[in-house]
Parts: C-alpha cells; sequence; structure tokens
C-alpha cells in the first residue's frame, strides 16, 4: 500500500520567531498522488464521520482524475468553508477516523486534500453557485462564528434573505480572534466570509444582540432567527493573584495577538505584554495556541501546566506535536494553586502542586487530585488561564422565554429549536465549547429546520 | 460601516467633544452606558462614556481627554471625517429613579459622564447637588450645563483659581459633616478621586456608586481585560457595571491594572508624534 503524502511544513527553528501557516500545501503532484490512494468504497465510512456529509469519495474520485475545478465544486455542495475545515477540523477522530485504509495503515488525507481544492479555488477565485428565486423570508443571524456563517450560506442558498449580526469589527468569530495566523491565516478567513456575502448574505458587525437590539425586536422584523453566539466567555481558575498585572484570560491574550494583530505593535495599536517566561494554562487547543503564539512574540521559555496526563489532553495531536519541535515545555500533572506577585502587582511566579490521576469514576473520567507536599514555584512573568470558556449571557438574559441549561448554554432539540418560536441556535451556544466543524455541523441542521419551519408558516 | 463625525470643539485645553451620525447606537442609549470605538483599520479598540445622545438627530456625544496615542489622534480629526468602529451602547445603563437628595461629582473629564446621570436624576425629581472639579480655571467643563441640571452646584479647583480651593471631596466631606441628608453619591472622575469620595462617605453610610474605568479590548464579556475586584469577587466592568458600590471595590487593583501598558503607551504616543511632526530624534 502507497504511504501517505507528506505535507510540507515550515521548518520549526524558522517558524517559532513568525506568525506564517505553519502548513504549507500539497503541490498538485502531491495532491493527485494521495487522492490516488482512495478506495473507493461501495459504502464509503468516511462520510460518516464528517459534521456536515462531504460527499468524500465523490471529490476524491475527482482529484485523482486531475480534475480539481469539479472536485471543488462537489465539496462546496455541503461545506461553504473548506478552505477552514481542511485546516482547523481535528480529522482524526472524523473522517479520517472512519476511513478502512486506517485499519491498516494510514488514512487517506482528506483534511489536507480539501484545504488543497480551497487553496487552488481562491488563487483563481470562487465560482458563485445559481441561486433559486428569493422565498420572501428573512432570517437574521447572531453571530458570525463557523455556525452562523454555516446556517448563513444554506439559507441563502435556500432563497432566503439573510443578515448577520456580529458584536466585534470583524465576521469570523473564533477564526478570526482565537485560532492564531500561523494555523489559519486570516486572509483566507476574510475570502470564505466574501463568499458567503456573494451569496447574498448581509453582514452587520459591530452589532451586539441583546444592546442595539434584543432577538425579540429582530423577531418584529424577521421570520425567524439564529443563534450562533458561541462560548466566549472565559473561565478563570479562582486563585489568589489572579488579578495580578501580566495574567491573561487565553480569549483576552488571542484576541490581542490575532484580532487586533498586537504582534505588530506598534505598527499596529493594540498592546500585548511580551513575556520572557510565560505560563499557559490548560490542555486544549487554546491552550496550545496561546503558548505557540506567547513563544512568537519571543518568550525565551513557554511551559504549558496540565492538571492532567498527554492522554487526556483535548488538544489534537498534531498542535502537541507542533508545540513540541518549536520548543514547547509541557509539565503534565501539575495544577496552579496560587499565582504569585511581586510589590508593584506583577506576576513572577505560578505556585502549582503535583497531580495524581486516581482510578476511573463512573463517568470513565479519571479525576486527577493534588498529591500533599508537591507544591513548587514556575517563574512567570506572563500567565495566560486556558481551562475553557461558556457561553456569554448577553442573549439569553435579554430573550423571554428562551431556556438556558445551568451551565448558561441554550437548551435546544437536535435540529436547533429552541424553547422559543422562530429561535433557532447551535455550535458552542448549545454545546458549550466544542469544535469548529461540530458547530458548522449544528448550523447545517438548524438551517434545513429554519427552511421546513418557514415553509410551514 | 463608518461613522461620520459631525463636529468636534475643544472645550478646555485637551478636553474635546465629538458628535458622531451612530443612529442605531443613539436609538438604544441610556446614561451611564458607554461606546467601542476604532479609528482605522490599524487602531485600538478604546471605550468611551456617552456624554450625550440625540434620537431624533441619531447622533452620540463622547467627551474624550488626549492621554495617548488614540485620543490624540481622534483629536486631529474633524467634522466630516469617519471612524470605522463604533460599538455600543455597552455597559449597563445607570440606576436612576426617586432617591431624595443625590450628590453627583464630577472630576477633570468625568464630569462629561456624570452631566446626562445629573440631569437624568434632576429630572426623575430629586434634590440634586453637584461638585465639579478640575485641576485649573480654565480646565473646568460644562459648569453652564451642570448649573442647569442642579439645585445647587459647587466648584473647586486644585490651584484655587476658581470656586474652593481644594478637591471635590473637601466639598462631599463638608455636606456630611453639616448634617445635609444625602441618600445618594454618584461619583465620576480619575480612580484616585473616586477613592477618596468612597473614603469621605463610608463613614457616614452613605450609598456611592461609582463607573469604573478599567481597560478594555471586546467590552462585551469575553476577554476580561477589564476585570475588577467588588465585595472580592471577581467582575467584567464591562457587562457587570460600569457602575459599582464604591465601599466594595479594590481601587488599589483598579489602578495597578490601569498600568499595565504604560510603556507600551509611550511609545505608541512618542512614534505617532514623531509621525506627525518629524522626528528630532
Amino acid at each position: 500500500m502507497l504511504g501517505r503524502q507528506k505535507m510540507p511544513e515550515q521548518d520549526p527553528a524558522v517558524r517559532k520567531s513568525n506568525f506564517n501557516e505553519v502548513a504549507l500545501g500539497f503541490t498538485e503532484e502531491q495532491a493527485v498522488k494521495e487522492a490516488k490512494r482512495c478506495l473507493q468504497c461501495k459504502k464509503p465510512s468516511c462520510m460518516k464521520g464528517c459534521p456536515v456529509e462531504v460527499k468524500i469519495p465523490a471529490f476524491l474520485d475527482r482529484v485523482a482524475k486531475g480534475d480539481f475545478d469539479s472536485a471543488i465544486k462537489e465539496i462546496k455542495v455541503d461545506n461553504a468553508l473548506p478552505a477552514i475545515c481542511g485546516r482547523v477540523c481535528p480529522q482524526e477522530t472524523q473522517c479520517e477516523q472512519a476511513c478502512v485504509l486506517s485499519k491498516k495503515g494510514a488514512s487517506v488525507s482528506i483534511g489536507r486534500l480539501e484545504r488543497f481544492l480551497a487553496d487552488y479555488e481562491r488563487k483563481r477565485g470562487a465560482e458563485i453557485p445559481t441561486l433559486p428565486k428569493p422565498t420572501g423570508k428573512k432570517v437574521a443571524v447572531v453571530g458570525s462564528g463557523p455556525a452562523g456563517l454555516t446556517a448563513a450560506a444554506d439559507l441563502a442558498k435556500m432563497g432566503h434573505s439573510v443578515t448577520i449580526f456580529e458584536a466585534l469589527h470583524e465576521a469570523g468569530g473564533v477564526l478570526i480572534y482565537g485560532i492564531p495566523e500561523f494555523r489559519l491565516p486570516k486572509d483566507i478567513v476574510s475570502a470564505e466570509v466574501e463568499y458567503v456575502k456573494k451569496l447574498g448574505v448581509n453582514v452587520l458587525l459591530d452589532s451586539v444582540i441583546g444592546k442595539i437590539d434584543t432577538v425579540d425586536e429582530l423577531l418584529s422584523e424577521f421570520d425567524a432567527v439564529f443563534l450562533g453566539t458561541g462560548a466566549g466567555l472565559p473561565a478563570f481558575l479562582n486563585i489568589d493573584g489572579e488579578n495580578l498585572n501580566g495574567v491573561y484570560s487565553a480569549n483576552e491574550f488571542l484576541t490581542r495577538v490575532n484580532l487586533m494583530k498586537s504582534y505588530k505593535f506598534p505598527e499596529y495599536d493594540t498592546p500585548v505584554k511580551k513575556g520572557k517566561r510565560v505560563v499557559v494554562v490548560g490542555g486544549g487547543n487554546v491552550a496550545m495556541d496561546s503558548a505557540r503564539c506567547a513563544l512568537r512574540l519571543g518568550a525565551e521559555e513557554v511551559t504549558i501546566v496540565y492538571r492532567r496526563g498527554e492522554e487526556e489532553m483535548p488538544a489534537r495531536a498534531e498542535e502537541i506535536e507542533h508545540a513540541r519541535e518549536e520548543g514547547i515545555k509541557f509539565r503534565l500533572l501539575t495544577n496552579p494553586v496560587r499565582i504569585v506577585g511581586d510589590g508593584k502587582n506583577w506576576v513572577t511566579h505560578i505556585e502549582c502542586i503535583n497531580m495524581h490521576l486516581c482510578e476511573p469514576d463512573e463517568s470513565g473520567r479519571c479525576k486527577p487530585a493534588p498529591t500533599p507536599g508537591t507544591e513548587h514555584m514556575i517563574e512567570a512573568d506572563v500567565v495566560v488561564i486556558a481551562v475553557g470558556t461558556s457561553p456569554n449571557p448577553l442573549v439569553p438574559r435579554t430573550t423571554k422565554g428562551l431556556e438556558v441549561s445551568k451551565h448558561g448554554t441554550v437548551i435546544a432539540k437536535e435540529d436547533g429549536a429552541t424553547t422559543k418560536e422562530g429561535v433557532y441556535a447551535g455550535g458552542d451556544a448549545v454545546t458549550g465549547s466544542a469544535t469548529v466543524i461540530s458547530a458548522m455541523g449544528a448550523g447545517k441542521k438548524a438551517a434545513r429546520a429554519i427552511d421546513a419551519y418557514l415553509k410551514g408558516k | 460601516m463608518p461613522f461620520e463625525i459631525l463636529e468636534k470643539q475643544e472645550l478646555v485645553p485637551t478636553i474635546y467633544l465629538m458628535k458622531i451620525s451612530a443612529p442605531r447606537v443613539a436609538k438604544k442609549a441610556q446614561p451611564g452606558q458607554f461606546v467601542i470605538l476604532r479609528i482605522n483599520e490599524k487602531g485600538e479598540r478604546i471605550p468611551l462614556t456617552i456624554a450625550d445622545f440625540d434620537r431624533e438627530e441619531g447622533t452620540i456625544t463622547m467627551i474624550f481627554q488626549t492621554v495617548g496615542k488614540t485620543t490624540a489622534h481622534l483629536a486631529s480629526l474633524r467634522a466630516g471625517d469617519e471612524l470605522l468602529n463604533f460599538i455600543g451602547p455597552l455597559g449597563n445603563p445607570a440606576h436612576i429613579q426617586k432617591e431624595g437628595t443625590v450628590v453627583l461629582v464630577g472630576g477633570g473629564v468625568g464630569v462629561a459622564p456624570i452631566f446626562p446621570q445629573t440631569r437624568a436624576f434632576y429630572e426623575a425629581g430629586n434634590r440634586v447637588i453637584s461638585i465639579i472639579g478640575a485641576r485649573s480655571a480654565n480646565l473646568l467643563l460644562w459648569e453652564d450645563r451642570m448649573r442647569a441640571v442642579s439645585h445647587e452646584l459647587y466648584i473647586t479647583t486644585d490651584d484655587g483659581t476658581k470656586g474652593h480651593h481644594g478637591f471635590v471631596t473637601d466639598i462631599v466631606k463638608r455636606l456630611l459633616e453639616d448634617g445635609v441628608n444625602i441618600d445618594r453619591v454618584v461619583a465620576i472622575g480619575p480612580p484616585v478621586m473616586m477613592r477618596a469620595v468612597a473614603g469621605v462617605t463610608r463613614p457616614f453610610n452613605v450609598k456611592t456608586i461609582v463607573s469604573l474605568n478599567s481597560i478594555m479590548v471586546d467590552g462585551t464579556g469575553m476577554c476580561g481585560a477589564c476585570r475588577v475586584l467588588v465585595g472580592n469577587e471577581t467582575k467584567f466592568a464591562c457587562v457587570d457595571g460600569s457602575e459599582f458600590d464604591a465601599h466594595l471595590v479594590d481601587f488599589t487593583l483598579l489602578m495597578n491594572r490601569l498600568a499595565v501598558y504604560q510603556p507600551e503607551e509611550k511609545i505608541a504616543l512618542e512614534r505617532y508624534k514623531c509621525e506627525r511632526e518629524g522626528c528630532l530624534c
């Protein structure tokens, strides 16, 4: 069996001091060779692993024949944002995990081929599909992250008039403020947003729903509302010293670096503290992104502190690997107990304690417990807290009849229907922080449900 | 969606008024709320309190003092120029109802945000005592506007060039010691001033409200840059405030956190001056 094509990457020694994309993408020859590895299964299991149901064997077959133009069209029937998915989806737990080749060797690089096609198309200018006759129905989409963009694109393709309301000054949600340039270049996100706009979607930036308009007010103007407001409220550790100067939530740190481009300060006006010794607390993708940004800002030493072991880390294996190659240090089974500052209120150390994993509990998870007497100090002049986020309460607080769970997530059925008529929700707003692709899947399902609702109205 | 500047004036040295066309923001604005603006593509997001609004005209008025690069740049713009982003109204509206006697204290540029609240308390039927202060008489803001919505108005200057020679807190203290029955104090100004007011009213147990001006990025509750300690609990000034009970606020922490980017702010301002005036170095 032919091995997987290796994707060219920037050398770790070089890339750790720039914000350019790490992975460089397949060449045309590589793409064709890689696509030829697909066995064209009669009952393709890969498709079951894709939350937005891309017809994988069909597009791979066209790539294998060198017909890139029709291959990308095939993807775009189901997925409006392939340049993003091809880069940030955890394919190893989705389509690629389900690929039959993975049973004996390496699966087809589905994500990398999707990315290749999207990049190929972008260079030539994306083609806009013919849109159906307008239905005359209006849908408001709140939030322009992956869930909102997908729902908006699908609704527009169904002939509805769609307006997206975005609180920030740029569209994209976590794609623009959270995921760094070196993993997902911002001009790619902008190009995908432009594509959605070309489908006829109107994007209103600087519009904080709950403040400038409430959902109830939107409902007087629109026939349905989709809430794709994400989970942007940062969790803190609630330990001593967390408000010291130099301590950031990952959301603040990444927003400064990515959205406000503070890595280009003072060319750009937003500053960020460039630490010499940076400690990032957490084990997810957000922690990896924060650590790798800190390194690129010029830190001498970046350490990730995580309370469980490597096996339990929620970050993608590829990201952990990339972080390691760049020299990020890992202190596993370690948990902060307090943050220590100098007399001028600046952070100097973080005190941690060693943890051990006990037997798995009824839920199957190992709850880590501290080992008494193992307290120790780690030097740090910048600390980034990346221990998760929950939904922002602004919309639920100002919307009558919209029920939320005790975790603050919007209660919604499988198809996105909430407890309020005409209001649908999906993505992190419903599930709590999850993946880009699951948010896109939720946006897709909700678009179908909204379409059915509007037809019955 | 650019936002046009309809009017700009220098009210007193270093303090400017700017009226922006922003109909959607004006439609919802309330006293006590703020906006976040960004001048251009490379700009930062800065919060400014809404000093006045006109729903029919569709405008928001802000008063700001030039303290660094962004405010200096803002002050250089003229009517007809546009701001790239203008987000609001943000934060919670001020709690305004009939309390009885309300003392409103505005220090420096803080007179601007205290004005719409003073007017609202006045219109709500309260007895309004206003105290406005500045470093010097030539820096005193909006005396006439404040007088029009106050039953009593006191003026203080640090250098004694007008009114009482001293601080706004001197007047607050005198009123309390004279036994004036005060139901509520609202103070807006530099953190040192707000802390001093809280210190004066605390022994008299008079409910005191301050508006906290911590560092903000998004202003919508997604990052915690603006976090403050109130009653030993972490709060986000942008969504939980910006009004808080002055007697519960950790002002030292607020002041420490406001100083985080001082070196960077200096670099940005110097670089801006070099670009405009030609570098001497």
